[in-house]
């Protein structure tokens, strides 16, 4: 198949403790743009470059984390088809009526060995980026802050990985594009439904369902070192950079949302074809592959989760 | 008060190493000590969200603005313990430490 069900990452809920708090970093400081709000209080978000409707829905609760991830998929024949796969698979699946996320399409929720919930639809409302499809500039000046182009991934850490994977390879055509192995074990994997380095990543962790990070695009290395800027202006929680990865080979720095979400903007990264073999990391150079300047393992990046 | 005048600072006392910092009340028993270079509770996301900064309160008084429930829910709030990030001192206070950096990752395979 030349072309792929699953299209790439749509969007990602994400709970906070303080929605204003949560508002004003997003759209201030990475720069995403409010696009609504429903009678259940949670706030649709989207970045610049993106056309659909939302790429980030915030709820408040009580604790921080993630509720779910969603990916588009072609068409509502695609949603059917990996509908049922997905119960073959043995995953608890549920459809959400088109509207109950406002101007998305039905979507189809299931749940995966690592203990995150994922979702599937076919269908969001065209909403149009900020500089069109006739003759577009190449930029925005009317976002605030770092400016994020485009909702990128998600890390995510969870119990059964090799079960994850195998749901993301085998039933919904994601290509292992990079592994991390301690021994024969698989520690960390990287996974791909486009020609990125990954649009889905998890690590295996000994709690299910934890959210490691929410990722933004920038255009640049200029850009990450801008983004860093605004952080130490704004006193954002910084986690680890402007640094570099071995892994996936993006620039990159972490920080954390008031609710301690944690937030990566990177630029670049390797491009995957689906010809093109695994890459392997082995656990004794780890600190190289996933800092490739500091080349040490950096327990809070590692261990701190929400 | 000037704005040139210094800020009063409560001192807070960590028992686990005998470390002591100075701390206003308008400023996180956390973002403090990180801010004086000292050392003593495990700093991680900074937000209340991921508990591994969590601390007993021995002596004085905090406010803290909202926790991750999954981290101090009212029975370990009842019990003193609060994260650090997320408290302000309202007197002098003595705490130990509570949280601590969970293993990042796991290396043994499914059983």
């Amino acid at each position: 198949m030349s072309q792929k069900d699953v299209l790439r990452p749509g969007h990602v809920g994400v709970r906070v403790m303080d929605l204003d708090e949560a508002v004003r970093h997003y759209t201030g400081h990475v720069g995403l743009i409010e696009t609504g709000r429903d009678r259940e209080g949670r706030v649709y978000l989207k970045a610049w470059d993106e056309y659909d409707w939302f790429s980030l829905v915030l709820r408040e609760a009580d604790e921080s984390g993630m509720d779910f991830m969603g990916f588009k998929v072609r068409d509502a024949g695609a949603l059917v088809r990996l509908e049922r796969a997905l119960a073959a698979f043995g995953c608890r699946v549920e459809r959400i009526p088109a509207g109950e996320l406002e101007h998305c399409g039905e979507r189809v929720r299931f749940d995966s060995p690592t203990g995150h919930h994922f979702e599937l639809y076919a269908e969001k409302d065209f909403y149009g980026n900020e500089v069109g499809t006739t003759n577009p500039e190449a930029f925005v000046d009317t976002v605030g802050g770092m400016a994020a182009n485009r909702f990128d991934h998600c890390l995510l850490y969870g119990t059964d990985l090799d079960g994850s994977v195998r749901l993301f390879r085998e039933v919904l055509g994601f290509d292992l594009a990079e592994q991390v192995v301690d021994g024969e074990t698989l520690v960390g994997a990287f996974l791909s439904c486009s020609n990125k380095a990954h649009d889905i990543a998890f690590i295996r962790h000994d709690e299910p369902g934890r959210l490691h990070h929410v990722s933004f695009l920038l255009d640049s290395w200029e850009e990450v070192l801008r983004a860093a800027d605004i952080m130490s202006k704004y006193g954002i929680s910084i986690d680890i950079g402007p640094t570099r990865h071995g892994i996936t080979r993006g620039k990159t720095i972490y920080f954390f949302d008031p609710s301690g979400n944690r937030n990566e903007v990177f630029a670049g990264g390797s491009t995957w074809y689906p010809d093109h073999p695994t890459i392997t990391w082995t656990a004794d150079s780890l600190g190289k592959a996933i800092f490739y300047h500091d080349r040490v393992l950096n327990e809070n990046f590692l261990a701190v989760v929400t | 008060m000037s704005r040139h005048d210094r800020i009063p600072a409560f001192d807070i006392q960590i028992v686990d190493t005998a470390e002591r910092y100075p701390c206003p009340a308008e400023e996180s028993l956390l973002h403090a000590m990180e801010r004086l270079g000292r050392r003593g509770i495990p700093a991680g996301c900074r937000g209340g969200g991921c508990g591994v900064c969590k601390v007993e309160i021995l002596a004085g008084e905090v406010v803290s603005a909202r926790m991750s429930r999954a981290h101090v829910d009212d029975a370990e709030r009842a019990a003193g313990r609060v994260l650090a990030c997320r408290s302000y001192p309202r007197s002098n206070v003595s705490l130990r430490v509570v949280g601590a950096m969970r293993k990042g990752f796991t290396r043994h395979g499914p059983r």
